[in-house]
């Protein structure tokens, strides 16, 4: 069962960030289930195999502010793979010591994945709507050769995150991650 | 069937940011797309305050639907919601400076704090608008981004939205389309257009253009008096709305 977190501020954006990745997973009949960041608890993390965190909008950045409400990845749910698009890649990285940092990208952007990344290699054209990055720290591998971090792995971790939306345009990426063994 | 493989938990958005709604202008082109947007906004208690249209003089904009965009004013009346028409010659980047303007206006005049677009797959489109409302600092939704088609056209269905095709530009539709209001059975023969040429069933790939003539935001519909249909090629023509009320 796959924890999908929403992370946004304003319901009408769940049409947006959340439900994409919810109609892959469903196109791949993997079971799922939804819950806003504020929600989380031990009961709802019980059972789970692995989390999606989901993005959120250009304009909102409540979950910088809450960022504390996602320490149970650090302290229940450590041993779980985790994929983080966008505004969760920012989380794992804050989590782990990384610096954020301001770049706004919006759009089709070439990106040159020079190590494979959940089933992605080589030259390919991503969806980029963000304002922030986080500088990733040592203990995680980068698998692009851009100035900043646009996929990432924890080196000892089971631990992703990328910059890029890939539920536009690399929707296996989603699968892949979701059939890890 | 998403409920076999999940479920998802809204209530905590009433509790959090205190539930706020959020006053929004509808890009609107008249088209199925803008108008269920409009619908879902509507539905998770948003407000819209005033719709914008964009008319450009250019009838191959990649930015903005041209066919039957005058009618835009009529079903804003039948909304019974303010409108803001900002004509545009329709070249390519004095589109954008054009529709920030309207955005602009829409902020001093309606107060809006965001936008909401029917973009479903175009890049092109859908980042020019986020670029455009992170300058002004308001809020981007595209409550379809990435809808499946299928689902889209059933909830159009579904949910009474009566709307016809105004434009046809795909081997597969000819002149007998034109005009006429998408039914179960016409969603069926487009279904089928899809299986044997690959024509999106929702004209993603600009097949064909549409135009809403009721749906549940209306109080009144549209109703056709005069129009003629323009074909260039068998496969490729407009309706031309003479007159309507």
């Amino acid at each position: 069962m796959i924890l999908v977190i929403d992370l946004c501020s304003e319901k009408l954006h769940h049409h947006e960030f959340v439900k994409p990745i919810q109609d892959i997973l469903t196109k791949h009949k993997i079971k799922f289930r939804t819950h806003h960041y504020d929600q989380i608890n031990e009961k709802i993390l019980k059972g789970k195999d692995k989390v999606i965190i989901c993005g959120t909008s250009l304009q909102d950045n409540q979950f910088i502010v809450d960022l504390d409400k996602f320490n149970w990845i650090l302290n229940k749910l450590k041993d779980k793979p985790i994929l983080g698009i966008c505004a969760g890649m920012q989380i794992l990285g804050l989590l782990f010591g990384g610096k954020l940092k301001k770049k706004t990208e919006i759009g089709f952007y070439n990106e040159n994945f020079q190590k494979k990344f959940l089933g992605l290699k080589g030259q390919n054209q991503f969806y980029h709507l963000h304002k922030n990055y986080v500088d990733f720290n040592k203990n995680w591998d980068r698998f692009t050769d851009s100035k900043i971090p646009q996929a990432v792995k924890h080196k000892e971790k089971e631990f992703y995150g990328c910059l890029f939306h890939p539920e536009v345009r690399q929707k296996d990426l989603i699968k892949t991650f979701c059939l890890l063994k | 069937m998403a409920d076999d493989y999940g479920s998802t938990v809204h209530s905590v958005y009433l509790l959090f940011n205190g539930h706020k709604t959020m006053k929004l202008a509808a890009l609107f082109t008249g088209g199925k797309d803008s108008t269920y947007a409009i619908y879902l906004a509507k539905q998770q208690g948003n407000e819209i305050t005033c719709l914008i249209t964009l008319n450009s003089q250019n009838l191959d904009s990649y930015m903005f639907h041209t066919p039957a965009i005058e009618l835009t004013e009529l079903q804003a009346e039948a909304m019974n919601l303010p409108i803001i028409v900002q004509i545009t010659p329709g070249k390519k980047e004095k589109e954008l400076t054009d529709l920030k303007k309207a955005i602009k206006l829409g902020i001093k005049k309606y107060k809006i704090q965001g936008v909401v677009t029917g973009a479903v797959e175009s890049i092109y489109q859908a980042s020019r608008i986020q670029k455009i409302c992170d300058n002004l600092k308001i809020e981007c939704f595209n409550p379809l981004w990435q809808k499946d088609q299928t689902e889209l056209m059933e909830e159009l269905l579904k949910n009474d939205f009566k709307f016809i095709l105004t434009s046809v530009a795909a081997e597969g539709l000819s002149k007998k389309w034109l005009g006429k209001i998408i039914s179960l059975k016409k969603f069926d023969e487009l279904k089928k257009l899809n299986q044997k040429i690959g024509i999106s069933i929702c004209g993603e790939g600009g097949e064909f253009e549409t135009l809403v003539l009721d749906s549940p935001l209306f109080n009144k519909k549209i109703k056709l008096i005069k129009t003629k249909i323009e074909m260039d090629s068998k496969h490729s023509g407009r309706l031309i709305i003479e007159k309507a009320e």
